[in-house]
């Protein structure tokens, strides 16, 4: 008989590569800016290459959009706001958006291999959560544009205009249709600028409006790295800015801003507690706290990054989980079977590893998994941080990477102390079989997003965004639509 | 017979009691020694506010709608008073029914704001509106009394605890509701009201680490230092008008919280 227990053990466990077609993306060897309906030559005369995080190697070079660019791309917008998109019938607005739903969906493979190429993230993870939400963000967001007038009852919603927005590289694509899905849907047109290392998905999304015959100027997409974010948010031109990315960044673009009405909502940074009681289902909240911080490489502002464990199941939680994690994969995010990708850029990997070092040297017991890192590229292997005091900056600082810090508590009111003690307040998790304690920490974590037995989980349908420093405004669901709206009330 | 009529000495609302202000200053306004707050009055404001949210915004809706009500009540006993220290008993008329009428939002606005949304998992997905903080006011030099009620109102209803700078050149009302506020049902520290100057208390507050969003409707020209020195902790900055009666105003001192609830046996 095959001794059962060896033939499950982790550790014996082997994996034949199994990559995804490259072949399904033909990247240009340069993409211009997406302005007026055609990517046209920057102003500025000045591109960059688009590199591959996992090997280093150049992907294609993009355009760097310089001043006299965003303002072109303003005006484009606003020329298609006041010719045609914002007198267009709704009912034909939401045909829009849905033919670019199904044209993300048909597209949906090149999308996923292009996201993890540009961005390092396991292809599992572009494939089946971010191109999939991208869609079904269009797809929701189509069915409102002729029914705003439900969503805000006697408040006569109208578009604010030409909407500015900047997003991150940890989700690409997905970023983009919480972006500009509701913008239009709301009858608004864009400028949208990428992150500056993951400009692709964006550059093929302007593709697909070409596909879809959203008339020009509707969308408009400009790369380039932070002075061109800088342009954007200084241009005068906007009604309204929406930023999702560092709390260091929304606070000098709220400062930016402060004094002109120009709306603005903010999505940003996060240290979520993930809060697992003893009582919990372990298993399944080992596969809770895994997800919680490794997914994506942990480049997730709404990452459970501070696990809160009751004291009788501390010892045994961490052991369990060390043992999860030497099952994890890390490696070519193309592969199938990979579970970690590759940190998505080199001041990134920096960054995780000043902020690691900090951990070991406060004080904090440092864990790793045996795991061999691929020579190019960025990488950082899955870590554990026990030991760790609320003090501690990988307690309180936001790392945006596969590291995870353990506390421990021993009383719900400790529990919500410990978690609420930080000055972000994005998201929070809670592991309890018990349904009135869920509700009653539900209620008292200052966070604007609380899971349930579950961690990342994400919807078009269900708002998101942040208490206190994490920012302002919600994206998802009927609340959404507001921050792009005015009222005439 | 002729007999000595008390004074009344116009101080701070802080914390459920009538402090001077720290800095034993005084101004000058419609002819009262009014208290000067200082930084510190402000900070101890900002404590004493701190203090009482948890418990403001743990209290049922029901509960804070009547609390509410009983307010109403209490300016409309002294409606004569508080028709000396403003443009008259229309005024104070118009205040007390926006007081109702923000009471009755209460138990409401988890209805009118909030949600259920259908996703696509095991997951019962809600939405509820929850109260930001502690709110700092500057309310509009006029109306004295309907200025600083129609900013005071919404974000009390929605749970908040509130430091209020009341009309710099009519701050009588500002203190004569304080009174009323003092002998309703309004728990200590939820409302607290200084007099003083705008151009001093205002920056304080705005860049004060503890408060979590600032009206700043009756800032003036100060508008836009205000909201710069509100980045420094991502304060929701609310713009409104003095005279507005809307849900939405309520909204402005809102969090939405989404809570993802497994589903399953």
């Amino acid at each position: 008989m095959t001794d059962v227990r060896q033939r499950t053990s982790p550790l014996e466990w082997e994996y034949a590569p199994a990559p995804e077609a490259r072949d399904i993306v033909k990247f240009q060897e340069r993409y211009g800016l997406f302005i007026g309906g055609e990517l046209v030559e920057p102003r500025s005369k000045e591109w960059f290459p688009t590199i591959s995080p996992a090997t280093e190697e150049q992907l294609a070079e993009v355009a760097l959009a310089g001043a006299e660019d965003v303002d072109a791309a303003v005006g484009a917008a606003r020329n298609a706001f006041e010719n045609g998109w914002s007198t267009l019938r709704p009912a034909e607005r939401a045909k829009y958006l849905y033919r670019i739903a199904r044209l993300l969906q048909e597209r949906s493979r090149e999308l996923a291999v292009a996201e993890s190429l540009n961005g390092g993230k396991p292809i599992k993870e572009s494939r089946d959560v971010d191109v999939p939400l991208a869609a079904a963000h269009f797809f929701y967001y189509a069915g409102w544009a002729d029914k705003l007038e439900y969503a805000f009852p006697n408040r006569r919603p109208a578009p604010l205009g030409v909407a500015g927005q900047i997003i991150p590289w940890n989700f690409p694509l997905l970023m983009l249709a919480w972006k500009i899905a509701p913008a239009l849907a709301a009858g608004n047109t864009v400028v949208l600028k990428p992150a500056e290392t993951t400009p692709l998905t964006a550059l093929i999304f302007a593709d697909v409006c070409r596909q879809a015959e959203l008339p020009a100027g509707v969308v408009n997409i400009i790369t380039g790295d932070g002075s061109t974010g800088a342009h954007l948010v200084r241009h005068r031109g906007l009604d309204k800015i929406a930023f999702t990315g560092s709390t260091e960044v929304g606070k000098a673009i709220q400062r930016e801003l402060a004094g002109t009405g120009t709306r603005l909502t903010l999505e940003l940074g996060g240290k979520a507690a993930n809060i697992v009681f003893d009582d919990c289902a372990l298993d399944q909240a080992i596969e809770g706290i895994v997800n919680g911080i490794y997914f994506n490489q942990g480049h997730v502002c709404c990452a459970g990054s501070r696990l809160l464990v009751q004291e009788p199941i501390a010892e045994l939680l961490i052991a369990k989980l060390k043992r999860r994690l030497e099952t994890l994969r890390l490696g070519d995010p193309l592969d199938k079977n990979t579970d970690i990708g590759a940190i998505n850029s080199r001041a990134q990997l920096e960054r995780i590893r000043e902020l690691v070092a900090s951990g070991e040297e406060e004080g904090a017991e440092i864990y790793q998994p045996p795991c061999v890192l691929p020579e190019k590229g960025y990488w950082f292997a899955p870590t554990v941080f026990t030991n760790v005091a609320q003090s501690y900056r990988i307690a309180q600082e936001e790392i945006f990477g596969p590291v995870l810090s353990v506390l421990t508590f021993r009383t719900p009111d400790e529990a919500i102390e410990k978690a609420n003690n930080t000055a972000y307040g994005l998201s929070a998790g809670v592991w309890t079989e018990k349904g009135s304690r869920i509700l009653c920490m539900a209620q008292r974590l200052r966070a604007g997003v609380v899971w349930a037995n579950t961690f990342n989980r994400f919807d078009p349908a269900s708002p998101f965004g942040g208490y206190k420093e994490s920012g302002f405004g919600r994206e998802g669901g009927r609340h959404g639509l507001e921050p792009y709206l005015r009222f005439e009330e | 017979m002729s007999r000595l009529p008390v004074r009344k000495t116009y101080k701070l609302f802080v914390g459920g009691t009538f402090p001077r202000s720290e800095s034993g200053r005084t101004y000058e306004a419609e002819g009262q020694n009014v208290a000067h707050a200082s930084r510190k009055d402000v900070r101890d404001a900002v404590v004493a506010a701190r203090k009482a949210f948890a418990g403001w915004a743990g209290t049922a809706a029901y509960n804070r709608g009547q609390v509410l009500y009983r307010l109403a009540e209490m300016m409309e006993a002294r409606a004569d008073n508080l028709a000396a220290v403003c443009s008259g008993r229309d005024e104070v008329d118009a205040a007390v029914d926006r007081v109702v009428w923000y009471a009755g939002w209460a138990d409401k606005l988890a209805q009118v704001l909030g949600s259920s949304n259908p996703v696509s998992g095991p997951y019962f997905n809600f939405t509820v509106p929850e109260p930001t903080g502690v709110v700092a006011i500057l309310a509009p030099d006029e109306p004295a009394l309907g200025g600083l009620v129609s900013r005071l109102a919404p974000a009390l209803v929605g749970g908040n605890a509130v430091v209020a700078v009341a009309s710099e050149t009519h701050p009588l009302a500002a203190i004569e509701l304080a009174e009323a506020i003092a002998t309703s049902d309004v728990p200590a520290g939820v409302v607290n009201i200084l007099t003083g100057f705008r151009a001093e208390l205002g920056p304080i507050l705005a860049g004060h680490m503890d408060v979590n969003a600032i009206d700043v409707t009756g800032a003036g020209d100060d508008t836009a230092d205000l909201e710069r020195a509100a980045a420094a902790n991502v304060k929701r900055v609310a713009r409104g008008s003095a005279d507005s009666q809307s849900p939405w105003e309520i909204a402005s001192f809102l969090e939405m919280k989404t809570v993802w609830h497994p589903v399953g046996q």
